[in-house]
């Protein structure tokens, strides 16, 4: 191929990828350097390094359960999602694909109204009165829905349509096993890839989301980021410490869906 | 292929019933706060009509806000994908091993925004910063505020990057190797391969891209919160200070600013549609 012949153009390829690299890298690296260092303050390299922050971080109670109550609200809505997103994608792609069409528009709405405007709506709607949830975890939990809708449905329905649903039902059903058992014993099973994924993927968005969880609940069930938030006047070293064990952890995530997606047929 | 078996009411019922559970819980969550915030633009005081807007066409402070946000989202967006095109073009020419971590790690960071980017950025491009005092320290520049529209848009491009890469390495698909050759055959030199065939045939794929980026930008609030506090006057803060502000609730008024800021939002989604049904598709 051309491309072992060219030296300098293969030479210059590396070099962008390599740039572009160390440009991603550089706000995290700096990160990391800062949560490690006992002090860094006007000059380009720490002074000395410690792991001192990374303690306190992890012994803080406010910390602890300001990550628990993201995870808890993050699997919730997840779990949520996945109760409603399953039966909606199969009955949409088995009894009426036409619908599919219309879920494509209503799927770009989470898209096309960021959370700040959905917002407003939502502390006013379920401010007071019987549906009063601004303030509690429940309000998130639904949010955290629509967040996760564009994700889970475009994921699935790539993997759906890969998998023909059609034939396979007909072939279960052919085989004896009622609508339901075909769904639940022969579809599911092959969903399984897409719905990881995306499950992955959706919760190291949702572990990230700030705007929702800070204007709709803020302290009153603090999240991990909007701890974050509310600790940015203390110590640079200490939410360094808390900001490098959050991307640790969003990392692990992402990693995961990673090699999920690459051992895909 | 048969859409359309009998299969009997009564399932196609169940199926109807199936959805009743979705439907409730997108219309509570994603429907009902948009139509509050819609009917709520056009309510003045006692009365209904179409004051709010007025008052933020012709107010300086407003006006402001839509042209920082606007600003800031469209020299993001250029830069993000201007890095993403040279970015993703040479991942495609490099050994896997390389591509692949690389691919990896971009889709890792695209996860690193809001607060703990503003974090990161403080440290490393604040007033004190590293890298800050290192670029002064070798004359490249004097000073650096980040907290200022410059900054923002250095911040933006930074996350800009990873979503950008991550929708353009597939785009170039469509740019088939074999074409390269035949132009090179025919005697066109690398810029006549790019102006007349590569260009051409990405465009869609930039515009589509450009689009997402630039709305992208525009609903962002998390990071320039972080950052400023709610200082910056760009118009999801605007809206949020309405809110939740300490001083000045005022729902009405965010709620029409939250309208500019949708209709905005679907004048480039719409936008996307156009470009994404134009767009050229390799004949497989």
């Amino acid at each position: 191929m051309s491309l072992a012949e060219n030296k300098p153009a293969a030479l210059y390829h590396r070099v962008v990828v390599w740039l572009l690299f160390l440009i991603l890298l550089l706000p995290l690296a700096g990160t990391l350097l800062y949560s490690l260092s006992t002090s860094w303050s006007a000059s380009i390299l720490p002074s000395g390094l410690t792991f001192k922050w990374y303690v306190a971080l992890w012994s803080d109670p406010r910390f602890l359960a300001a990550f628990a109550q993201s995870l808890l609200v993050c699997f919730a809505a997840l779990l949520l999602s996945v109760l409603l997103i399953l039966p909606l994608l199969f009955v949409v792609h088995y009894h009426f694909p036409k619908l599919d069409g219309l879920m494509n528009i209503l799927i770009l709405l989470p898209f096309a109204v960021p959370p700040v405007v959905s917002s407003v709506g939502l502390l006013q709607v379920y401010g007071s009165g019987p549906l009063a949830m601004v303030g509690t975890p429940w309000i998130l939990i639904g949010c955290y829905f629509t967040v996760a809708l564009p994700f889970m449905y475009r994921a699935i329905t790539n993997n759906l349509q890969a998998i023909n649903l059609r034939d396979l039902m007909d072939a279960a059903q052919l085989l004896g096993a009622s609508t339901w058992q075909a769904a639940f014993l022969v579809v599911l099973p092959n969903l399984r890839k897409g719905l990881m994924v995306s499950l992955f993927l959706s919760f190291s968005f949702l572990f990230g989301e700030f705007v929702f969880a800070n204007l709709l609940v803020g302290t009153r069930y603090e999240t991990l980021q909007v701890y974050l938030n509310n600790m940015k006047n203390s110590s640079g070293h200490f939410n360094s410490a808390l900001v490098i064990s959050y991307f640790f952890f969003v990392l692990i995530f992402t990693w995961a869906a990673n090699r999920l997606n690459k051992d895909r047929p | 292929m048969t859409a359309d078996k009998p299969r009997g009411n009564r399932g196609r019922w169940l199926a109807l019933l199936c959805l009743l559970p979705f439907a409730v819980f997108f219309i509570a969550f994603q429907i009902a706060p948009l139509v509050w915030v819609a009917v709520h633009s056009l309510s003045v005081g006692d009365s209904w009509g179409l004051g709010n807007y007025e008052k933020i066409f012709s107010s300086k402070f407003y006006l402001q806000a839509i042209k920082h946000s606007l600003q800031i989202a469209f020299w993001s967006s250029l830069f993000g994908i201007v890095i993403a095109v040279l970015g993703s073009y040479s991942l495609r020419q490099v050994d896997s091993k390389l591509r692949d971590f690389v691919m990896a790690f971009s889709n890792m960071t695209s996860n690193f925004a809001g607060v703990p980017l503003a974090f990161a950025f403080i440290i490393i491009l604040g007033f004190n910063g590293a890298l800050t005092l290192l670029l002064i320290k070798i004359g490249l520049i004097e000073s650096f505020n980040l907290y200022s529209k410059n900054g923002l848009i250095v911040l933006y491009t930074y996350f800009q990057i990873p979503l950008g890469v991550l929708l353009l390495y597939p785009a170039f698909d469509a740019l088939r190797e074999d074409w390269r050759e035949s132009a090179a055959l025919l005697g066109a030199g690398t810029w006549d391969f790019w102006r007349h065939i590569g260009l051409p045939v990405l465009t869609p794929a930039l515009l589509g891209t450009f689009v997402i980026l630039l709305a992208n930008a525009l609903g962002a609030y998390a990071t320039v919160y972080a950052l400023t506090t709610g200082n910056f006057n760009v118009l999801p803060i605007r809206i949020a200070a309405m809110v939740a502000g300490d001083i000045s609730l005022n729902p009405d008024m965010a709620s029409a600013l939250a309208m500019v800021l949708v209709g905005l939002m679907v004048v480039i989604t719409a936008a996307h549609q156009w470009l994404l049904k134009r767009s050229y598709h390799v004949a497989r």
